[in-house]
């Protein structure tokens, strides 16, 4: 039998995807007497609600509609503070609050009684535009910080001293599937809660504390999602509770399905950044100290927003060791969506501002930005502890880029854009690098542990099931290869099955690229256990010690004496041995004290490196992302189709990202972007045509699960290097100004950074 | 007054459903074909994508449509095939066979859509990578990045295409009445006349690929239509000796090969208006009678002083475009009165068109500024100029001052000066989100500037596309 694991295997639903046989929630059959919900939104970004008149809605057959004074337990689904309800409680935030839900027995009709209810509201002043609201005070939590050594001396002794300013958008998930949930009442009060989430036990916590259970009286379960990307982390548990509110009150199943626009208003997106820095250096680059401010958008309340600026605040190192660092993150206020994990969590924010300095820092010396990092790279003691606290133990990084050059001989790339730019006046090529380096482990030291359930069938077959949540992302075929790998069995016997609070409890989000480390590792330790008791079974039937015995090739063996995988199963039943097990694991070494912003938050770091090139149209701001050459590290990659597949998929979202995705409100606060027609995400023909990635495959130094590495979003961050080389490309125009511009580099701030640096006011 | 079709194979006759209910609608709570999904209901994710097939010839052939969009009168007379259908038995068909090899699925959502989306495009023979962007412009995925999907489309389209038999199609009805609802489907352009004249209140509904939002979106029924799309006269091509004329209700995908023989800049834009999920549906009278101010083919129309035909009980007239659009989403058509017939004059000898759309996204993005010049140089002069842009105004409008300051003037070596304010005469453009108004200034300034490039600077690359 061939491996199953190290190797590429399919996506475990490919099949059922392109024959369209994939079930996802909407596509359940609908249980008896179903309602369909629908969302009542706040018009205005800041309103007290002086008055709901929910009667005209409730008068229609059929209808039940709700509001927070019909919450029973309490209305709060906070994820890390507290204050942040389900539904209004008094006061609106932003517009496309939820205040309020209707269900229906059409969606048609749940929609039109939605219309009906009545609110008056009593509008308050709004904070619309980020500076305003730094400006003002306004914070969701305190502010962080992350630092060491005396900055500003530093920064007063150095050499050289340059200060900057830049920005960057916020960011749709965009899941192809909105937000679903579907509540079902049992007996006794239990409720069955269906739910498009990647976090399958905060949305259930969230329905107990709204509806007032126990945690176990409520059960979340959810068998794939149609894309999440972090928007379905916190986001799907207000989308599960008031679902099941609505359930509660009509005692009937409901379906709260959003329509895209309603999605895109209501729930939270990337958050946007305004960064300010402050560095001083040396002749050759090497940074002496930098100051930090980094202001994140996060929207009417804090949700996800401390850890997502704390994984900021632990990213702007990126590759290199800072002796003096003051970091400092701004946890804003403003009266729009509240703001959310989205793949990167705030790494990519933080990263694009440590890369923002090293360019101009590059620039300012007239070095090439290569040498400028490579300066500035973690190396040995004592230039290998982060700002953090955390020593940087299997840097890589020099490794890395040095196999990127290698493969894409970025000399050579970089005569041939000189030659064309040479004779091309209006279109402008440009050409950029981009190294990473990731750390891997929620920043949450608690949150670094996961369960797993396997079982195996006196025929052989295997059950599998753990708390990681399949959005698309291949964790479910990881987990099984590592599953079928340690039985020695054929990948197509084990089956795996849907995320579910009742089989595996306390789970944590499928979140922060930790999937397969986490749940792979539970997973393994809980096949490992029944592989014991069976070989020790097999041992006593061959005469051996269990140590002897083998599983490989669908077979339990020991010298010249075999069982089938079946059979030994079949024995280890008869013999009244347990063929079931819970696999528990928790990440070793890591610990992190949130109130100084030290200790080792992070198991281990990934690294990856990109160089991309791009075409500028200096007369209209378009911008084509030609050629994109990639260097990622997956360690001991458990799947390379999975992880290339990850690692494309992350670049061109991050490309996204930084040029063509772009959110837009009106002067009222509403959100002017609402659906792909308006908000454009990255289609075919806008990933490079010449695009290829190369995995890395050496095994991690630590114990992961195969020594494999996580994989999910730092890859994202490598597209980081399309923005540098959109600047790369103005840089290359005569002119003396600066180089202006901010993410997302749309057709817009493309011309008008074209105009400033040809030192023109305006735009043309 | 049943609505006939085939949808996978098996006959329906549908009474009892409204004629205004989407076909997504349709197949997702009726036919309870889950597998075509709802992503968006504007006509932008494509997640929804199903093939229609209608008769051509001995054959079926068969165009990717949103059902989103789609209202189910729409489908009387089709051929309907979803995802469900493909696969004979078990297993599966080629197209899905192919995009789960190559890995071109992850979380799954948007791939019954790119499915039909590469099942219609392997109709079409091989293709090269521009058919296959083109063909994937209409469908969104979030997940993969697109590399193996553009590999597994690569893949098909060298391989042969399966043989399909011939399907009779049902015969079409001239209307279609279910609760409350009653849409008409006239079959010659006497009897959309007589009852436009009699329904001035009917909505006129030609491929919806706008109004079809109505019924999508905001969730609101046609209570009665009429549709243009089954009018003999209105769906003809015919070859004039000094002019291209379109019948109002030819679909832009069935005008392509004309237009495109004709004004290849024009036919590159056309390729470029939504998607072919879009382009199978949306129509040029559809695009001229909505006269949205970023209208993509307006500007184009414009600048080729293009004709439209009316219809009315009082017989039929021609006018000119320009006088045809009165304002945002306004113009000249009568109550009692449909578009017929666009003219679009040939362009005479040492005459060129050029037509440029800028947009935050190269494919299926509503324009920011849209310019169309027509345009003849001789002796390094400017000798005419017909210039019209969209986006720029509450129409889509010549830029008649521009043309006064460039007539006649020199056209040599060193770009023409006074742009911006001649531009700024003719147009003051909001801004929107889209862009802002100075970013449409300026833009359009510039697209004249790559005007005086492309006329005399054959050697200069000038979009990032040519590359």
């Amino acid at each position: 039998m061939s491996r199953v694991v190290h190797v590429p295997a399919r996506h475990e639903s490919a099949s059922a995807h392109v024959s369209g046989r994939a079930l996802y929630l909407d596509d359940m059959p609908e249980p008896p007497g179903l309602l369909h919900g629908a969302l009542v939104l706040s018009p205005h970004p800041h309103a007290r609600i002086v008055s709901m008149d929910l009667s005209a809605a409730r008068a229609l057959p059929g209808v039940v509609a709700v509001a927070a004074g019909d919450v029973p337990g309490v209305n709060d689904i906070a994820p890390i503070r507290s204050g942040e309800p389900a539904l209004a409680q008094g006061v609106v935030e932003y517009v496309g609050h939820p205040v309020a839900a209707v269900a229906a027995p059409t969606l048609d009709e749940a929609r039109a009684a939605a219309a009906l209810v009545k609110i008056e509201y009593e509008k308050l002043p709004a904070l619309l535009d980020l500076d305003e609201a730094i400006a003002a005070g306004a914070r969701v939590a305190p502010d962080q910080m992350v630092g060491r050594g005396d900055v500003d001396g530093a920064l007063a002794d150095a050499p050289h001293r340059i200060a900057g300013e830049v920005r960057c958008g916020g960011q749709d998930h965009f899941y192809l599937e909105g937000q679903i949930a579907i509540a079902v009442p049992g007996e006794d009060r239990d409720m069955q809660v269906y739910s498009s989430t990647q976090h399958p036990t905060e949305a259930q916590h969230g329905v107990a504390h709204v509806l007032g259970l126990p945690f176990a009286a409520v059960t979340v379960e959810v068998r794939r999602m149609g894309g999440a990307f972090g928007g379905k982390e916190s986001q799907a548990t207000i989308i599960a509770a008031i679902a099941a509110l609505l359930a509660h009150h009509a005692r009937k199943p409901v379906k709260l399905r959003l329509p895209r626009d309603v999605d895109m208003e209501a729930t939270g997106k990337r958050h946007p950044f305004r960064i300010r820095w402050d560095a001083g250096f040396d002749g050759e680059g090497r940074l002496a100290g930098l100051d930090l401010e980094l202001a994140a958008d996060c929207g009417n309340v804090a949700d996800l927003s401390p850890a997502v600026v704390s994984r900021a605040l632990c990213h702007a190192d990126n590759c290199y060791f800072i002796p003096a660092a003051r970091y400092r993150g701004l946890l804003v206020k403003t009266n729009t969506v509240s703001n959310t994990a989205f793949r990167g969590f705030g790494a990519p924010q933080g990263m694009l501002a440590i890369e923002a300095v090293m360019e101009t820092v590059a620039r300012h010396l007239g070095r090439p930005i290569e040498e400028v990092r490579a300066a500035n790279f973690y190396g040995d003691a004592p230039r290998n502890l982060t700002p953090y606290g955390q020593e940087v133990e299997d840097n890589i990084i020099a490794e890395v880029v040095a196999h990127l050059d290698g493969a894409a001989d970025l000399a050579a790339w970089r005569r041939d854009i000189a030659t064309f730019n040479a004779t091309s006046p209006i279109i402008r090529k440009g050409l950029a690098t981009m190294p990473i380096k990731f750390g891997v482990s929620f920043n949450l030291t608690t949150l670094n542990q996961a369960g797993a359930l396997v079982h195996v069938y006196t025929d052989g077959s295997v059950h599998l099931n753990h708390g990681g949540t399949e959005m698309g992302q291949g964790l479910f075929v990881k987990v099984a290869q590592v599953v079928a790998d340690a039985f020695g069995i054929p990948l197509d016997h084990v089956r795996v099955s849907a995320t579910s609070t009742a089989k595996v409890p306390n789970t944590s989000p499928t979140a922060a690229s930790s999937g397969s480390d986490l749940n792979g590792m539970a997973a393994l330790i809980a096949a490992r256990e029944i592989r014991g008791r069976m070989a020790g079974v097999a041992g006593a039937r061959f005469g051996v010690p269990a140590e002897e015995v083998v599983f490989a090739d669908g077979r339990v063996s020991a010298g010249n004496q075999s069982l089938s995988f079946s059979e030994a199963a079949r024995l280890a039943w008869q013999e009244r041995v347990q063929l079931s097990a819970a696999g528990f694991y928790r990440t070793p070494k890591i610990h992190f004290d949130l109130a100084t912003a030290q200790g080792r938050p992070f198991y281990y770091y990934t690294y990856g490196a990109a160089a991309t090139e791009v075409a500028v149209d200096t007369l209209t701001g378009d911008v084509r992302v030609l050629r994109a050459e990639i260097v990622q590290d997956c360690g001991r990659s458990l799947n390379p189709a999975i992880d290339l597949g990850q690692v494309e998929g992350a670049f061109v979202q991050g490309l996204g990202w930084l040029t063509c995705e772009e959110l837009k409100w009106d002067a009222a606060g509403r959100l002017a972007t609402r659906g792909p027609s308006t908000y454009k995400i990255p289609g075919s023909r806008d990933v490079p045509p010449d695009f290829r990635v190369h995995l890395l495959d050496r095994p991690n130094r630590e114990e992961t699960v195969l020594r494999s590495k996580a994989v999910g979003e730092p890859p994202l961050m490598l597209a980081i290097s399309v923005w540098l080389a959109i600047r790369d490309a103005i840089a290359g125009l005569a002119g003396e100004g600066p180089i202006r511009l901010d993410a997302p580099a749309t057709p817009e701030r493309v011309l008008e950074a074209v105009a400033v640096r040809r030192g023109h006011a305006g735009a043309g | 007054m049943a609505i006939a079709f085939v949808l996978n194979g098996e006959s329906v006759r549908e009474a009892a459903a409204a004629p205004s209910m989407t076909v997504l609608d349709y197949l997702r709570t009726r036919a309870h074909l889950t597998g075509t999904k709802e992503g968006c209901a504007e006509g932008d994710c494509g997640a929804c994508t199903i093939a229609i097939g209608r008769a051509q010839g001995e054959g079926v052939r068969w165009q990717a449509a949103n059902a989103c969009l789609m209202l189910l009168s729409q489908l009387d007379g089709a051929l309907v095939k979803t995802v469900e259908g493909l696969a004979t038995g078990d297993g599966l068909h080629p197209v899905q066979q192919v995009l789960a090899e190559s890995d071109g699925t992850q979380c799954g959502f948007c791939t019954p859509g790119i499915v039909m989306s590469l099942y219609v495009l392997q109709q079409d023979g091989a293709p090269d990578d521009a058919a296959i962007h083109e063909a994937l412009a209409g469908n969104l995925c979030r997940c993969t990045g697109y590399r193996p999907i553009v590999d597994a489309a690569r893949a098909l389209c060298a391989a042969p295409r399966p043989s399909e038999p011939a399907v009779a199609t049902p015969r079409p009805s001239t209307a279609h009445g279910a609760l409350g609802e009653l849409h008409l489907f006239p079959d010659n352009l006497a009897d959309l006349v007589a009852l436009r004249a009699t329904h001035p209140e009917a909505v006129l509904i030609a491929g919806a690929t706008d109004l079809g939002l109505i019924a999508s979106k905001q969730r609101r029924g046609f209570p009665l239509a009429i549709s243009t799309r089954r009018v003999v006269e209105l769906k003809r091509i015919a070859h004039a000796p000094d002019a291209l004329v379109l019948g109002a209700a030819v679909t832009y995908a069935d005008a392509l090969p004309a237009v495109e023989a004709a004004f290849p800049a024009f036919g590159a834009l056309i390729r470029r208006i939504g998607s072919r999920q879009i382009r199978a549906l949306g129509t040029f009278g559809g695009n001229l009678g909505t006269a949205s101010p970023v209208g993509d083919t307006l500007p184009v129309l414009l600048a080729l002083d293009a004709q439209v035909e009316l219809a009315g009980p009082a017989g039929s007239r021609w006018m000119k475009v320009d006088d045809f659009l009165t304002g945002y989403r306004a113009t000249a058509l009568a109550p009692d009165q449909v578009i017929a017939a666009l003219r679009l004059p040939y362009l005479t000898e040492g005459e060129q068109l050029y037509v440029w759309k800028l947009s935050k996204r190269h494919d299926q993005d509503i324009s920011t500024v849209l310019a169309a010049f027509r345009v003849r140089i001789a002796d390094g002069a400017l000798v005419s100029l017909q210039a019209a842009f969209g986006g720029m105004a509450e129409r889509a409008k010549r830029a008649r001052t521009l043309e006064a300051a460039l007539i006649g003037g020199p056209w040599g070596e060193a770009a023409p000066e006074g742009i911006e304010a001649a531009l700024a005469s003719d147009f003051a453009p909001l801004s929107d989100h889209r862009a802002s108004a100075a970013y449409r200034r300026a833009a359009a300034a510039n697209l004249v500037r790559r005007l005086h490039l492309a006329t005399t600077r054959p050697d200069v690359v000038l979009e990032v596309h040519a590359l």
